[in-house]
């Protein structure tokens, strides 16, 4: 059957190699259906892939010191062999980016390609969160506004300045996400354009909000007044941006800026288990292919299959190495499981799926990979029998009792509740405290109130009273923090400035 | 479609601008970590670059994130020997706890560690130097003390009139005048030969035409000659003059070294790492100095950089015999408004009977007039000895010109030498 000659039999790469590697994993993904951006791929250095790293892999970023502690952390493990790199970058943004190292070998590079460019790529294109809430086409150009922006805000308020704000922005950026409204498409042009109107809208509509003239009819009901906001707003820097009293248009400008790229990367941290998952699973299923046409050789296919299988081993949680679920191994082994039930289902897969267990398995994989995210897609999609392989098990921790216990475990009783749990642990909302703005005394001394809705009865960590520092610089007067639990009564408050405990209302 | 981009030439140094704003958020704890390992450095490696050490803590970003406590549950592979209901304690040291975190991964993944990375050399002796410098230099800070001297060079074509020069403009009227006119004086010669040979000849008609109409040729001919301007501001040229930068004020470093019998090793050790010290510290900072060598024991000998720093000489110990001799090569070599004149003399203190009083002697008389600064360092762990008793009295007397500090080991000369060589905010002198 092996009618082809191979692409390459050596180890080394080069350009027309990698050209040809491109050309014949573009032509099989194209074939499976994989619809993608058109991409571009750039060969770098190790040094140059570390600056990657640094720059929360984008390709250019305003200035900031934290990039820099984390270059030197990289550099210094990188060289002390601690660490290796990353073998790929890939950036959701089209043209689909993606940086191959040049110490690869060529096997290397073919599975790169056909993970990052073919994998990464048609699921940055495909998937619902990316496709609501980043624009591929704008992201680079925003990035290089934003760069700019912020370097003439350096030169004309100062380094120093600048960074506090950043500073202050950074410890906040979790908090900077829109989760349930779809946010306006970020073009450079259109930014420009906009940006000093809504400085100056911005300002105004500041002014009229802390118009400090009492207005005469409820001058002296001050207990009457309405909340505000309203509602609680989940988007603290959206919330500071559009109405904290004190700061200066460009400053405003900054927090927008760290916003829009919080944004930007949020999808992905939802994604992770799915985006390795599906890329994993493409690399495996087109280089197979071009085994199976006879383009690459037996050695390739050892090579290739060492690292795929390193890249996906999970260790025992009681390993020296394990460190969490692999969300690499997660996800492949969910793809390939997913294929396997449409292909051959037993009895329990079609009890389990009877909606498309025995479907051909493009479809099913494709919707997948569009219309769900980890939360979802393991809650609709991991099968037992993947529990029963991965040997999943599910411990409760309560930390008012002296013991763990063992919920449920990979049998017949326990599956229902281990996919359920680890759906659970996917969830943004359960992994990051869930803090919201709740109140501002517009009319009195201005403070600010957030509410923490606690969730398990889990508190806040020690970190707490740090970042309040950083939301008062924002927010210019005082700031206060209550952990409200479900039954609405509040069991811990933080206040910056700190106050002490005597005067607590 | 695929574009392949060969990027690896484009810039590497990408995160430069990074690091930098790193380096300096973090230099009071940098500066700490430098000045332990300079403790531990031996001699031959103190100027390398280093591994530095800060508390991870200090470069936290802070976050919201959940505490310790509450219920959770988290699903872990791989499961040996669990069934349903099992119950068991609490792992110790937090090994399970870390759990799905991926998110955020980098700092928490740490734990405790501190933080560590590496600077270059120029980092180190930059965080290493920060802050000192040569006290009461007459012309501040040498290291760009640079005055400008006006230096001839060539001439130009404009400029102010003040720096006309004559000749050459006069002379660039000449040649010019010669290029525009000199094809007509050829021609004008030419034709007042032509005349002489007609006007010679038998007058005629014909002939007083052609003289007519030669006369009329020259004229016009001299006429234009005449009209090209005697000089031209295209002719004027200017002295052109540059500055050159030129050293301003000249800086002399007496170091002296006591290599005497009492002085044991590690006392040799710990003063020769303060000279290095000192070299280091001048040769990086001072474009401009010159260094004297001067060690003795019984008799002092002007060395050079190695014998200094390597020889193995000894013997007893007077330690005014270095001093006359710094004395001798200060007067001789380094006339004193030219040159700002540094001292730094290290020594077990261990001196001969009645020779301190001899020092003092010296120094009040022959040295400290002249020096700038005079920076001694006693190198004991025991009691003070004579000569220190001697140097406090001159210490009450000037107390800003004449310093001295004590060490009593390793640890001690870094702290020392900044103490000695602290930027200091008024000048005297």
């Amino acid at each position: 059957m092996k009618k082809n000659k191979p692409i390459s039999t050596g180890a080394e790469w080069t350009f027309e190699l990698v050209e040809r590697y491109d050309r014949e994993i573009g032509r099989v993904a194209a074939e499976f259906g994989l619809d993608t951006y058109p991409n571009q791929i750039e060969i770098i250095t190790s040094e140059q892939m570390m600056d990657a790293y640094a720059s929360v892999g984008m390709p250019l970023n305003y200035h900031h010191w934290s990039y820099g502690k984390q270059f030197v952390e990289t550099e210094q493990r990188y060289r002390r062999g601690q660490m290796g790199l990353a073998y790929e970058i890939v950036i959701n943004s089209d043209p689909c980016i993606s940086y191959l190292m040049e110490e690869n070998t060529m096997t290397m590079q073919a599975l790169v390609i056909a993970h990052a460019c073919y994998g990464h790529n048609s699921f940055f294109k495909g998937n619902y969160l990316f496709r609501t809430w980043t624009d591929a086409s704008a992201i680079i150009d925003y990035l290089v506004f934003a760069k700019s922006y912020i370097a003439k805000c350096e030169e004309r308020h100062g380094v120093e300045e600048v960074e506090a704000i950043l500073d202050s922005c950074h410890a906040l950026m979790n908090y900077g996400v829109n989760r349930y409204q779809r946010p306006k498409p970020l073009t450079a042009e259109e930014e420009k354009e906009r940006l000093r109107a809504r400085e100056e809208y911005n300002q105004r509509h500041i002014n009229m909000l802390w118009n400090t003239i009492p207005r005469k009819e409820n001058a002296d009901q001050a207990e009457e007044q309405p909340r505000f906001p309203a509602e609680p707003e989940e988007n603290i820097l959206y919330f500071i941006e559009k109405n904290a009293p004190l700061l200066e248009p460009w400053q405003r400008e900054i927090v927008r800026i760290v916003r829009k790229v919080s944004q930007y990367f949020y999808p992905q941290k939802q994604t992770q288990v799915m985006n390795e998952g599906w890329a994993c699973f493409w690399h495996y299923t087109l280089l197979h292919q071009l085994f199976d046409e006879g383009l690459v050789t037996d050695g390739f296919m050892m090579e290739f299959l060492h690292s795929h299988t390193s890249v996906v081993y999970q260790p025992s949680f009681d390993s020296p190495y394990f460190s969490g679920i692999n969300p690499y191994t997660l996800g492949y082994h969910m793809m390939q499981d997913i294929k396997r039930i449409c292909e051959s289902p037993t009895a329990e897969d079609r009890d389990w799926f009877p909606e498309w267990a025995g479907s051909p398995w493009q479809e099913v994989l494709d919707n997948a990979m569009r219309n769900y995210k980890d939360e979802s897609f393991i809650q609709q999609f991991l099968s037992p029998r993947l529990i029963r392989e991965l040997k999943l098990f599910s411990i409760f921790d309560d930390s008012d009792k002296p013991t763990l216990k063992v919920n449920a475990i990979h049998d017949e009783g326990g599956y229902k509740k281990i996919r359920e749990d680890l759906a659970a642990q996917y969830n943004l909302g359960n992994r990051e405290p869930n803090i919201q703005v709740y109140n501002v005394d517009v009319r009195g001394n201005r403070s600010l109130t957030l509410r923490h809705f606690m969730h398990n009865n889990r508190p806040l960590g020690d970190e707490t009273d740090e970042v309040m520092k950083h939301i008062h610089r924002l927010w210019g007067f005082d700031v206060h923090l209550e952990s409200v639990t479900p039954d609405n009564s509040v069991i811990e408050t933080f206040h910056c400035p700190a106050r002490s405990s005597l005067v607590l209302e | 479609m695929s574009y392949i981009i060969d990027r690896r030439l484009n810039g590497k140094k990408k995160s430069t601008v990074n690091r930098q704003r790193f380096l300096r958020r973090y230099k009071k704890q940098i500066k700490r970590a430098v000045e332990d390992a300079i403790k531990n450095r031996s001699i031959q490696d103190m100027d390398r670059g280093s591994e530095i050490t800060i508390p991870r803590k200090d470069t936290s970003e802070p976050f919201f994130h959940h505490g310790a406590g509450g219920q959770q549950t988290r699903i872990y592979p791989g499961n040996k020997e669990f069934t349903t209901g099992d119950e068991f304690d609490r792992p110790q040291g937090g090994g399970g706890g870390g759990g799905s975190g991926q998110g955020q991964a980098s700092n928490q993944g740490g734990g405790e560690d501190d933080f560590t990375f590496t600077i270059d050399q120029e980092e180190f002796l930059d965080f290493m130097f920060e802050d000192l410098e040569l006290p009461y230099l007459v012309k501040k800070q040498l290291k760009d003390s640079t005055q400008f001297e006006l230096r001839r060079a060539g001439f130009t074509q404009t400029g102010s009139p003040d720096k006309l020069n004559v000749v050459r403009s006069l002379r660039a009227a000449h040649a010019r005048r010669i290029a525009l006119g000199g094809s007509h004086k050829a021609e004008v010669r030419e034709l007042r030969k032509q005349l002489w040979a007609l006007e010679s000849e038998a007058p005629s008609d014909e002939n007083k035409l052609q003289i007519e109409a030669l006369k009329e040729q020259i004229k016009t001919l001299t006429q234009n000659q005449k009209k090209i301007p005697f000089i031209d501001d295209f002719d004027l040229r200017f002295n052109n003059t540059v500055r050159v930068p030129t050293p301003s004020s000249k800086a002399v470093m007496f170091c002296l070294m006591d290599v005497s019998g009492s002085m044991t090793q590690t006392i040799k050790e710990i003063a020769k790492r303060f000279f290095i010290l000192l070299y280091m510290f001048l040769n990086r900072n001072y474009k401009h100095i010159e260094v004297v060598f001067i060690r003795h024991h019984t008799h002092a000998k002007e060395v050079d950089e190695q014998e200094f720093f390597y020889s193995r000489e000894t013997g007893g110990t007077i330690v005014s015999s270095a001093l006359e001799l710094a004395a001798e090569v200060l007067e001789e070599r380094y006339p004193n408004n030219d040159w700002n004149v540094y001292v730094a003399q290290a020594s077990d203190g261990d001196n001969w009977e009645g020779d301190s009083q001899r020092c003092s002697e010296l120094l009040i008389k022959r040295i400290l007039p002249l020096v700038q600064y005079y920076a001694y360092v006693e190198i004991t762990n025991g009691p003070h000895q004579n000569l220190w008793d001697e140097y406090e009295a001159i210490h009450e007397r000037f107390p800003d010109q004449f310093a001295m500090q004590h060490i009593e080991d390793v640890s001690d000369i870094y702290p020392v030498f900044r103490k000695l060589f602290e930027r200091k905010t008024e000048g005297a002198a």
